[in-house]
């Protein structure tokens, strides 16, 4: 066993509905957390990543395979037995109750002593800046202030993995950049394992150790945010995140000739044969003047003003559809024109052979 | 001129309706609450002020007795009624959606639809073959039939409260290490128990009027404080009826008013 797993999920399926009509929304799903880290599963809904974190929690157990914790199997524990919490999407605080009863609300049910409820209490109001609040009902709060007083209740017993059930999609915009930057400061604080759930393809990339992109109730690829952004496996994870440019080609010695004739370089070809698709991102593709020698010739169908880029529509000789976001001059249109023969370049390293 | 969102008031004879309206439901009561105040021996012509007829009342043993039976039944069967619109609410509403959840509720609320002369009927059949069987004679009759009835009332607010409650609670507190039946006790019952004890007024005072029922499940020497009035009515009709009648009047404002207070407070 490996002592720096934290969780192990081997091949986890859950069935939703009898025979025919069953539904898998997790199939066949393995995955290894390691201690300390904060990681991410990322899909769209429907994709399984809030199954995955439910069986985890034990609010559900799967229809066959195992969940371990520190190498212990947890399958069949129920939730109160698992030293493991959630922050709920809904925050799920309860009503009746103070913020400092919410927060020691999980220690109370372990049994533990009154002054050492007390003590951790204050210490997790003072970890979420919510000291004044403590005798406030939760109703009294704001959607920020109620989202810390979830954190603060399920950081307060410590456990082993804290799971996140997209707790910041109900906060506006500036909320959450802040929640994101204060989510991160209580990861290192506590040295807690965070499992994360989102959809939101920047929050993952920007709060997370590790990513598992997940899709029909597989994960596609698991990997630290820049290998997940740059070397994508699949045209799924290829366009869940961020954005791509899909070309089509076959592979030979010395790269991959492309559908337009054009023989260009890319990574993940090697051990390949026979017809891939490539995937480059808008931002690594570059614009030279027409006829420079190895770029590929194109033509300029569309370009979209967007602020900081400029998103310029090109068109190669067989007519596939490239997109080139550019950055935008400080004056001027770049001289972008609809119909003007221009060539491209990929940035080297950029184009990607995807997977099957 | 900026133009002006719709609103009821402005239909033509709104105010006139409305006046009408509170009349006819009020005039008839507070025409009661006057006459019982009435030193006068008819129920139609007055005569002066005086509490002369409260004092009648309360110095009448069969109006005392018929009093604190309907109390003894009202206080059982809101208890026993409430309990079990507690366990059908939290059944029927702490789950996900089932198979024949539509018939469960209706099976409930089958108080609510059924005419309550036909239950009446029933129920003196029903109660006669168990006292011919068993000879007990008691005030568990009316206990039983109370309770029944009185389920639905008791149901109804008790579950418009568990709908309007996340059910995330019950699995926040699980996953904060709470055994069943600490989630029970510590998060469903304090955060439901608004709804229960509305539940409970509402269906004591269902059982404090009830006639009907009453009167065909009762054995001899079990008149409860509304069968005793209309059993007095069929005789002669004293003032002494209107002071009775005032009096559960202002019970039932009083717990109806609680009630309100109560199903009004949100979280």
């Amino acid at each position: 066993m490996n002592k720096d797993v934290a969780v192990e999920v081997r091949n986890a399926v859950k069935a939703f509905g009898q025979g025919d009509s069953a539904v898998r929304a997790l199939d066949d799903v393995s995955v290894n957390i390691r201690k300390g880290e904060f990681f991410t599963l990322l899909g769209p809904s429907g994709c399984g990543k809030t199954t995955l974190l439910r069986l985890i929690a034990g609010f559900e157990t799967p229809t066959s395979g195992e969940i371990l914790l520190d190498g212990k199997d947890i399958t069949r524990d129920p939730p109160n037995r698992r030293p493991v919490n959630t922050v709920f999407q809904s925050y799920a605080l309860f009503p009746h109750l103070t913020v400092a009863q919410n927060i020691g609300f999980g220690l109370e049910m372990q049994g533990r002593p009154k002054a050492e409820i007390a003590d951790v209490t204050a210490n997790m109001l003072a970890l979420v800046q919510l000291g004044p609040m403590a005798q406030r009902k939760t109703s009294q709060l704001s959607g920020g202030q109620q989202q810390r007083v979830a954190l603060a209740r399920a950081l307060a017993p410590r456990p082993k993995v804290l799971l996140l059930d997209e707790p910041l999609s109900a906060l506006d915009l500036k909320l959450r950049k802040e929640m994101q930057i204060e989510l991160k400061r209580l990861q290192l604080e506590t040295g807690i394992t965070f499992i994360f759930v989102t959809h939101d393809q920047e929050e993952a990339l920007t709060m997370s150790d590790r990513i598992g992109v997940m899709s029909a109730g597989k994960i596609q690829q698991i990997g630290a945010p820049r290998d997940i952004y740059t070397r994508p496996v699949n045209r799924f994870v290829a366009s869940f995140i961020g954005e791509s440019n899909f070309l089509s080609g076959a592979v030979e010695t010395g790269g991959v000739r492309l559908s337009c004739g054009d023989l260009v370089d890319a990574a993940g070809s090697e051990g390949r044969s026979g017809k891939v698709t490539l995937a480059v991102r808008p931002e690594q593709v570059r614009l030279t003047r027409a006829g420079e020698p190895g770029a590929l010739p194109a033509t300029i169908t569309d370009w979209v003003y967007f602020g900081t880029d400029t998103h310029c529509h090109l068109a190669l000789s067989d007519g596939t559809e490239v997109v080139a976001r550019l950055q935008s001059p400080a004056t001027g249109d770049a001289g972008l024109e609809k119909g003007k023969a221009v060539a491209l370049r990929f940035a080297p390293g950029a184009a990607q052979v995807l997977g099957d | 001129m900026a133009e002006r969102a719709f609103s009821a008031t402005r239909l033509p004879g709104f105010a006139t309706i409305a006046v009408v309206v509170f009349l006819v439901l009020y005039l008839p009561i507070f025409t009661l609450v006057i006459f019982s105040f009435n030193d006068a021996n008819s129920v139609a012509i007055w005569g002066g002020f005086s509490l002369r007829w409260y004092q009648i009342a309360w110095a009448n043993d069969d109006v005392k007795e018929a009093a604190v039976r309907s109390l003894i039944i009202a206080t059982s069967a809101a208890l026993i009624a409430t309990t079990v619109a507690t366990m059908a609410a939290l059944g029927t509403t702490r789950r996900a959606a089932f198979k024949g959840q539509t018939l469960i509720y209706v099976i409930i609320n089958q108080p609510l639809m059924v005419p309550e002369i036909v239950t009446a009927v029933a129920l003196l059949i029903f109660f006669g073959f168990i006292k011919v069987t068993t000879g007990y004679q008691g005030l568990g009759y009316l206990i039983a039939a109370h309770s029944a009835f009185c389920v639905p009332f008791a149901y109804l607010p008790i579950r418009a409260r568990l709908e309007g409650m996340d059910l995330s609670l019950e699995t926040a507190a699980a996953d904060l290490y709470a055994t069943p039946w600490q989630t029970f006790r510590k998060v469903t019952l304090p955060i439901l128990l608004p709804g229960i004890i509305a539940g409970a007024m509402l269906a004591f005072v269902i059982s404090l009027d009830d006639v009907v029922i009453t009167e065909f499940v009762k054995s001899g020497g079990q008149d409860t404080l509304p069968t005793y009035m209309l059993g007095q009515i069929r005789r002669a009709v004293t003032p002494d009826v209107n002071a009775i009648s005032t009096a559960l009047l202002v019970l039932t404002v009083l717990l109806l008013t609680a009630f309100f207070l109560l199903t009004r407070r949100r979280d």
